[in-house]
């Protein structure tokens, strides 16, 4: 995982976490790495790794129990929104960053179409 | 929040120079806090009193409520910027010096670390790089079970894998019972480590706070406010 300067370092790995979730690689009902586990690996203060995990668990995305460790809710209805939602935001920020060039709604359509052909 | 550091009104000066001017700063039990400043900003002169190598001129100083002193040394575990350890030694006569020297020092500990950074306890000092007496000297201080933690320069002059290791030493051995100040000017490779960081520059305190709240606050990395900071 690379850091980027914009955003708080708990919020970075928060999305790094979603997207192992929505990617299916941790699976609803997984055990997430402990908070030592995952800031060793990330180099980050075990105290910023707790945060994410908290954080997590406010928006109902995992779980923690006591004395076992934190995992993924089992909720398929919850996992599906996290999808959409991740899915937005990145269609929000590319959609921005078209208009920036000048492209309007249709033209970025053509290019999605135009780019999935390309793609098959 | 108990506190394990005050410092009210700190100041120290030499012959000709103010290298602390009048430093307020408490430090919470728990808490991984980065001093970042240039050469000469102070961060040494402000560690060495804490460590009680240097007196103050002025001011209060005060670890876990007492003065420093006998007390204070004995559970506070100081990383100098420079080896401590004599030429002759091995890593094993270390390990023994230390055991010797220090109470609180956790011999299981120690082994383990420094097996963790792969050095031999055949080794002698003065065969080691650089990379390796950092290595060394930081499983030492890290095998003490201190209260406070402080580490001048840890990273400085290190490959990036002996950096890697020693950062991994570092939050490995971490605990919420133990607090660290830590002194860098590589804010970059150390950032993500601290809970809180106080900027200092000639001698005074410029910035301090969260960290996270400082990247919220201001959209940046601490590397790029130190930039700011400190850059002409």
């Amino acid at each position: 995982m690379e850091f980027t300067d914009k955003l708080p370092i708990y919020i970075q790995i928060m999305n790094y976490l979603k997207k192992k979730i929505i990617a299916g690689e941790l699976k609803g009902g997984d055990k997430l790495p402990s908070v030592r586990e995952l800031s060793s690996e990330l180099k980050v203060n075990p105290n910023t790794v707790q945060r994410s995990y908290q954080e997590l668990e406010r928006e109902n995305l995992v779980y923690t129990q006591r004395g076992m460790g934190t995992f993924v809710v089992e909720d398929q209805k919850i996992l599906a929104n996290l999808r959409k939602e991740m899915a937005q935001e990145i269609i929000n920020k590319f959609i921005k960053e078209m208009k920036e060039l000048g492209f309007n709604s249709d033209e970025i359509i053509d290019i999605i179409k135009n780019y999935r052909t390309e793609g098959k | 929040m108990e506190k394990i550091v005050e410092i009210k009104g700190l100041t120290k000066r030499y012959i000709n120079t103010i290298a602390l001017n009048g430093i307020d700063l408490d430090i919470e039990k728990g808490r991984v806090v980065g001093i970042l400043g240039p050469n000469g900003s102070g961060k040494t002169t402000l560690i060495k009193i804490l460590a009680g190598l240097l007196r103050q001129s002025k001011g209060d100083v005060r670890i876990d409520s007492h003065n420093v002193g006998v007390y204070t040394k004995s559970i506070v575990s100081y990383l100098p910027d420079r080896n401590f350890l004599y030429n002759w030694m091995s890593i094993e006569d270390a390990l023994k010096f230390y055991s010797d020297f220090y109470k609180d020092f956790d011999m299981k500990r120690a082994e383990n670390l420094l097996e963790f950074m792969n050095l031999d306890n055949n080794l002698k000092v003065n065969q080691l790089s650089k990379g390796m007496h950092e290595k060394l000297n930081l499983s030492l201080v890290l095998s003490r079970k201190a209260k406070l933690y402080i580490l001048d320069e840890p990273i400085a002059g290190v490959d990036p894998v002996a950096r890697d290791k020693i950062l991994d030493a570092i939050i490995n051995n971490y605990n919420e019972d133990s607090s660290m100040i830590i002194t860098t000017h590589l804010v970059r490779d150390m950032e993500n480590l601290f809970d809180e960081v106080v900027f200092l520059k000639e001698g005074t305190i410029k910035l301090r706070g969260e960290a996270e709240k400082l990247r919220e606050e201001n959209g940046k990395s601490i590397d790029e406010l130190y930039k700011e900071v400190f850059g002409e």
